[in-house]
């Protein structure tokens, strides 16, 4: 009898690779990596047609714990590696892993490019506000007074948030996690996969060691319903511990402001209904920063456009449908004369 | 050069006086203002002289500044060609004839002229204004400042505008076709037909247009004004000789042309797609711009945002499977220099092109130069040993090229592949070659899962395999970490960094033995003197070693093209001559590089003007070395 067989499901693990993690004992990297090894499993993901590529840094060591093909490159270069990747096989996978040294300091250049050429790549940067390979200086998301061995009296230096960045980049799809959220994750990571173009996603990480609890005033258990929006396309904007928080438009400013449903007149008609495709809200939800506002997460911006690398083999393909080259005809073109 | 060459029909010593019908070769230099069509003036007259069959070399040498300010000295743009009816190696020493299209080029130009040389100007430029702005302050033809020379005085301006005012074109316009209407004379001084440029003219703007009318008149009208000078004697008409080339198909190239060509060759020999990534620069952008009309053969062009992001793209496309290559100059390539390293330590294939240029720094960005020999080396952290390969004229970048493309895929290496600015630009007659006389060297990539180790080695070739992801089976990881010895992984065990080290080396080094041995290119394997050069000094070095062995002094010239790894027998070779004498335009970096190889004493001929060398320079450093 002929049976079609189809293949075993993978599971997570089988997205592992036998190199053993080396990682700070609980650093965020580690959550990172199961909730993308589960994501890519359940997503059906093929590792022999996944491709992770990073630079320098404590996150740029991932592809090695990856039962994936891998490339760890040079610093701040990923997303140009990835692009030549892309460029000779848009067929394959291709994520890019970095943070923020990587890929707001030495490498904001490529990861503008990448972005704004829209190469149908993943990106994901982990932010941990801090150098941490190199033993904890200030990064360029590090707070203003920041104390670190390079700034003993604290950073002066004034940082960029990640996602405005990258929606000032022109990227088409813009989403946020954070490290313990494996399943937030998880989906972050298949609608990043699933956009056909450059997708940048933010995953708030902890670096035990440097910059440890940076980020517990959104992230710790108690305080993070009231802290955190988890946006979701074509639903109200709303959040809290009682689900009666929300965001909507300040009257007569261009701005958005949290409000409390019940109070002040407020009802849930006054709540705004997130629009996934709507870059202005987008760059109004991507710039929330507690306590005032709670932090977005989640997909904040998605408009897909027609992805770089797919244009360029269309031209390639163009030109080799009007007639393959050929290479002594090339040599004789022009003005030539012979000799007998 | 391909072209077959007689040594004992060697160039008169430039400076000698010969009225322009007794030379069996002649030197013209076209100089004007930036804006005033000098290069296509050039270009144009070159492939009428290459269709007659004579023998040309080119040398055109433009400003940086793209409009400097009209008049001045610095926007001045040249273009020199020699021609005839023999060989010709160079693009001549100084000028039998120079135009000049304005005070300005006449200043810049007109010391270079030799002796009892023409000297043709526009005198309807030479304005007080226009004087001024070239830094005369005495009209130079009033003061006795051209007097050894025999000045033709044209108001080219004015004939040019008489010739074209029938046409509905503007002022402005007409005057643009100064350029023709000088061509058009020249074209009449060494019996040239007007038709290839009138058709190109014609193509260029529609046959029916007033620019393109205006411009075919002004060109005739040059050419008219020829045949009525010469009937009152002011210019001759000088007719010369077809060359004798070996039988074959000929056209005029590039150097950015066949290199970029012979890149492509090289894909299709080894049967894999090429993703070109470069960053424009200064000389080497043309490669870019040819390439990118070249996608029906299969190759994929990227304008990547930086120098470091086009050698990284490139680097990530050989990852995929596909022959990547970037390409730049001067500080273009030292911003690519890290992201080699991860090449040479990935062992991945990868082609950098440098088209050398004056520096450092941003140096002289439109002039040529040979000073990256130690950064392409040499030039990078840790021990990071790759192949260095460079061309010695426009039609050998097609041979090398090539080479480059073999050597990338056959050894995982990086190959720096080096040109230079004068070879870029500069156009000769070229032999066309046949694809059927290469041999295909195909690629292979490993798609076996059993045993495989993604730094396993072929024994001959020492090479790791080439696995494209994709491949079912055989996912890994690579990176610029330190690897163990076969299987890749992170490792940073003091032994195996020897190892690989060692490996790295031995990898490079072993390709001395697939490149041909070091040949001398003219003279005898032992002797008094041995000149030594590489890259675009060929034609000079060559053409002088050829006189000074025809005036009987006992020399040689040797000219390498693998730089690292050296061919096996050169040191040896070397050994065999009394003296060596490197010619380069550096301060000396083969001469050291040399040097740091044997213990024999080398010495140096070296210039850096941002010139080619000249063959009467070489001669004279013969001269001194080998006489007595
Ligand atoms: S230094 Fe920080 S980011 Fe790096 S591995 Fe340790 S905990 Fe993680």
């Amino acid at each position: 009898m002929n049976v079609q067989v189809e293949p075993a499901k993978l599971k997570a693990k089988d997205f592992a690779s036998d190199q053993e993690v080396r990682w700070c004992p609980g650093c965020g990297d580690y959550a990172i990596l199961k909730a993308v090894q589960m994501a890519l499993a359940n997503m059906g993901a093929k590792p022999d047609n996944t491709v992770f590529v990073s630079g320098i840094g404590c996150a740029s060591r991932f592809p090695y714990y990856m039962a994936t093909y891998g490339f760890h490159t040079i610093h701040g270069r990923a997303p140009a590696v990835a692009s030549g990747v892309k460029l000779a096989n848009p067929d394959l996978d291709v994520w890019i892993v970095s943070g923020d040294g990587d890929a707001l300091s030495i490498g904001g250049n490529h990861l503008l490019h990448v972005l704004r050429r829209n190469m149908d790549v993943q990106f994901l940067l982990f932010n941990n506000e801090i150098y941490g390979l190199t033993k904890g200086q200030y990064s360029p998301t590090s707070q203003i007074g920041q104390k670190s061995p390079s700034t003993p009296q604290g950073s002066v230096d004034a940082p960029i948030d990640a996602c405005t960045f990258a929606l000032g980049c022109n990227a088409r799809f813009i989403a946020r996690g954070i490290d313990i959220q494996a399943k937030d994750l998880g989906h972050v990571f298949t609608r990043s996969r699933d956009h056909k173009g450059a997708s940048f996603v933010e995953i708030i990480q902890n670096c035990i060691v440097f910059n440890d609890d940076a980020f517990a005033h959104f992230t710790e258990k108690k305080v993070a319903k009231e802290t955190q929006i988890h946006v979701v396309h074509g639903a109200k904007l709303i959040y809290g511990a009682e689900s009666n928080k929300g965001l909507s438009i300040k009257p007569g400013a261009f701005e958005l402001e949290a409000v409390t449903i019940g109070e002040n007149g407020i009802t849930e008609d006054d709540i705004l209904v997130h629009d996934e495709t709507n870059k202005v809200l987008a760059s109004l939800l991507v710039a929330m920063k507690p306590p005032a506002m709670p932090v977005a997460l989640g997909v904040i911006y998605c408009d897909p456009a027609p992805s770089y690398e797919q244009a360029v083999k269309d031209q390639v393909e163009a030109a080799k449908a009007k007639g393959l080259g050929d290479m002594d005809a090339l040599l004789r073109s022009g003005n030539t004369w012979t000799v007998s | 050069m391909n072209l077959q060459t007689d040594p004992s029909k060697g160039d008169g010593a430039d400076g000698t006086q010969m009225s322009e019908a007794d030379r069996d070769s002649i030197v013209v230099r076209f100089a004007g203002d930036s804006g005033d069509g000098v290069q296509l003036l050039g270009g144009q007259f070159s492939q009428a002289t290459a269709l007659d069959h004579n023998s040309l070399a080119t040398f055109p040498d433009f400003p940086a500044e793209i409009r400097a300010p009209i008049g001045t000295t610095y926007g001045v743009s040249a273009f020199q060609i020699k021609f005839g009816s023999r060989m010709i190696k160079t693009s001549g020493d100084s000028p039998d004839v120079l135009v000049a299209l304005n005070p300005a080029a006449l200043k810049v130009n007109y010391k270079d002229v030799r002796t009892g040389g023409l000297i043709i100007v526009d005198s309807g430029s030479f304005t007080e204004r226009n004087l001024k702005k070239a830094g005369f302050d005495v009209d130079p033809r009033e003061d006795g400042t051209l007097g050894e020379h025999r000045t033709i005085e044209i108001d080219i301006s004015a004939l040019t505008l008489e010739a074209t005012k029938q046409f509905d074109v503007t002022q402005k316009e007409a005057l643009r076709g100064k350029n023709m209407w000088t061509l058009g004379l020249i074209y009449w001084m060494y019996d040239r037909t007007t038709d290839a440029t009138e058709k190109f003219v014609a193509g260029k703007f529609g046959a029916e247009s007033p620019v393109a009318q205006a411009n075919i008149a002004a060109l005739k009208a040059g050419h008219a004004y020829g045949e009525t000078a010469e009937v009152s004697g002011d210019i001759q008409q000088t007719r010369v000789a077809e060359v004798e080339f070996a039988p074959g198909e000929y056209r005029l190239v590039t150097g950015a042309e066949a290199l970029s060509w012979g890149l492509v060759a090289g894909c299709e020999l080894a049967g894999i797609d090429m993703t070109f990534c470069s960053y424009p620069i200064t000389p080497s952008s043309p490669i870019l711009h040819i390439l990118s009309r070249l996608k029906n053969f299969g190759v994929t062009t990227f304008q990547a945002e930086d120098e470091i992001a086009a050698a990284c793209s490139a680097i990530g496309a050989s990852y995929a499977g596909n022959m990547g290559i970037t390409a730049s100059s001067g500080p273009g390539i030292a911003l690519k220099t890290e992201a080699i390293g991860l090449a040479i330590s990935t062992e991945l294939p990868l082609i950098i092109v440098d088209t050398q240029r004056a520096g450092p720094s941003t140096g002289l960005p439109t002039k040529t130069e040979q000073s990256d020999l130690f950064l392409t080396v040499w030039g990078r952290n840790g021990d990071a040993p790759m192949v260095v390969l460079s061309a010695r004229s426009p039609g050998d970048c097609f041979e090398t090229a090539i080479e480059a493309v073999r050597l990338a895929t056959k050894y995982m290496t990086p190959v720096f592949l080096l040109s230079d600015g004068y070879i870029a630009n500069a156009a000769e007659p070229w032999m066309i070659p046949s694809m059927s006389d290469y041999k295909p060297f195909p690629v292979s990539y490993r798609s076996e899962a059993e045993g495989f180790q993604p730094f396993s080695r072929d024994e001959e070739t020492l090479a790791r395999p080439w696995v494209k992801p994709g491949t079912p089976g055989l996912t890994h990881r690579i990176g610029g970490i330190e690897k163990a010895d076969g299987s890749g992984n992170i490792s940073y065990d003091p032994e195996n960094h020897q190892r690989m080290t060692d490996l790295r080396n031995d990898k490079i080094a072993n390709i001395a033995k697939d490149i041909p041995a070091q040949s001398v290119e003219l003279g005898n394997d032992s002797g008094k003197l041995a000149v030594v050069g590489w890259g675009s000094t060929y034609g000079p070095i060559n053409r002088a070693v050829a006189n000074m062995r025809d005036a009987g002094l006992d020399v040689a010239h040797i000219h390498i093209r693998n730089l690292w790894p050296l061919p096996k027998n050169l040191i040896d070779l070397l050994g065999k001559y009394d003296k060596v004498l490197v010619a380069e335009m550096n301060n000396g970096q083969m001469l050291t590089f040399l040097r740091s190889q044997t213990r024999q004493d080398i010495d140096g001929h070296l210039k850096v003007t941002g010139q080619p060398l000249t063959i009467k320079e070489v001669e004279d450093a013969i001269r001194a070395r080998a006489q007595g």
